[in-house]
């Protein structure tokens, strides 16, 4: 299908750009969410603003924080010799969302603001604790991740807020990362996926992070989980014991890609091979 | 809108509205036909271009977001003979219809220029976005793991590709 018609204006400023979002207009960033759905009219806006040529990329780290760009491309975050020195379990996690071809020219931040429940990124950002910049008519403010997604495609930015950056606290040096993706092809939308960091001191885990795609309205925290592990070895018992919080933790639909049941029996399954994986490398 | 691009060497200008997407520009603006539009929802990789020196989805890039871009199309690749990719394509029987061919070669071109020793777990990963309605994938791995053994996917006389993203 063709998109329906609408008007374009290229913004050459943030301000312009939020600017127009608050008379209406839809942000377009990579393109590799919206314009599909503009494709199959899903989406039917009478003004689309195309932020991609503002001056929003790079990525820095200052010793306890890395911060991207929110127009900083998929792939090149992915690449970037930084984010993967200083968050492994960012880049990796980046390679499993969409083709090259996607993360060629989707952005971080419109993977964030676009907030699919499936999505690798807004799961990775909530495991990490990552804080989102936002920029609206009164100027900016930053939301915790945890504040940030609200529903399918649903976030805490007003409709005149842009999404500027992300801000993820580095975890420390000796964090152990695993990651557990199910889906059709290599590179598709997740239909579950388990994203975890654990830290050990002598074979104990002192903190673990484990956050889920694909099993819930947005992304989720396992924190109960969480809180099971902290202080134990990984016998088998307590990974078990752990995979089943994690799936307790879950609130999935059924859908044309997975019945619910099975992404919630798959939410145990995967946690078990991240924390696995995480543990043996 | 008047859009101005590069194409293939070329500088090309032509007017579209902003709802036109990169691939139907191309294919019908600028009568390349080697852009092949499927899906049109960034689903099947057949309209898959090179976009400054990265491969992209041309069904999910407006036209007006390219303007000012340098563009291979499947017309691009080849110079004066085809690249040892295509040629492999031909001599391992790589496509039946044909369709999907284009998005293929530019993605496996990626590939060889990014990694030039992929394993084939590798390769049929670069080419997972990509649909073949033929089903003729097992050729098309093949043909892209000899021009690997072969060494490199362009024409050694091919313009070199901008730094990618």
């Amino acid at each position: 299908m063709k998109a329906a018609r609408f008007d374009y204006v290229r913004a050459a400023t943030a301000d312009i750009a939020v600017d127009a979002l608050a008379r209406g207009a839809v942000a377009l960033a990579g393109g590799q969410s919206l314009i599909p759905l503009l494709n199959t009219r899903s989406r039917r806006p009478e003004v689309v603003v195309d932020v991609s040529r503002l001056p929003l990329t790079g990525v820095e780290e200052d010793g306890s924080t890395l911060v991207l760009g929110a127009l900083t491309r998929l792939r090149a975050a992915e690449t970037s010799p930084v984010v993967r020195r200083a968050v492994p379990l960012l880049a990796e996690a980046l390679t499993h969302v969409g083709h090259v071809s996607v993360r060629n020219r989707g952005t971080v931040g419109g993977s964030v603001a676009h907030a699919d429940p499936a999505a690798e990124l807004p799961a990775v950002c909530l495991a990490l604790d990552a804080v989102f910049t936002a920029q609206g008519p009164g100027g900016t403010r930053e939301v915790d991740a945890r504040d940030f997604f609200r529903g399918p495609h649903r976030t805490a930015l007003a409709s005149d807020e842009l999404l500027t950056g992300i801000r993820v606290p580095l975890p420390p040096p000796t964090a152990r990362h695993g990651i557990a993706e199910l889906s059709r092809r290599p590179n598709d939308l997740a239909i579950t996926a388990v994203f975890t960091s654990i830290t050990l001191t002598d074979r104990v885990v002192a903190e673990a992070r484990i956050a889920v795609a694909g099993a819930a309205p947005t992304p989720i925290r396992a924190h109960a989980a969480e809180e099971l592990l902290r202080g134990q070895a990984l016998t088998p018992e307590v990974l078990t014991a752990a995979a089943d919080a994690a799936a307790a933790a879950t609130d999935p639909v059924d859908d044309v890609h997975a019945p619910a049941a099975y992404r919630r029996d798959m939410t145990a399954v995967l946690t078990r091979r991240a924390l696995r994986q995480a543990v043996v490398g | 809108m008047k859009i101005t691009v590069t194409v293939n060497g070329h500088t090309r200008t032509a007017d579209c509205e902003p709802r036109r997407t990169l691939a139907d520009f191309l294919r019908h603006d600028l009568g390349l036909t080697g852009v092949h539009v499927g899906c049109e929802h960034g689903a099947c990789g057949s309209c898959t271009v090179m976009l400054d020196g990265a491969t992209a989805r041309s069904c999910c890039v407006l036209a007006v977001q390219a303007e000012g871009s340098e563009i291979t199309t499947v017309e691009g690749l080849a110079t004066t003979s085809l690249t040892p990719l295509q040629e492999s394509f031909r001599r391992h029987h790589a496509l039946q219809c044909g369709f999907c061919t284009p998005g293929v070669l530019a993605v496996a071109t990626e590939l060889l220029r990014d990694n030039p020793s992929p394993t084939e777990a590798e390769i049929r990963t670069a080419i997972s976005g990509n649909l073949c309605r033929c089903t003729g994938y097992h050729n098309i791995v093949t043909a892209i793991a000899a021009a690997r053994d072969h060494g490199g996917s362009s024409n050694a006389d091919a313009p070199p590709q901008p730094p990618g993203t």
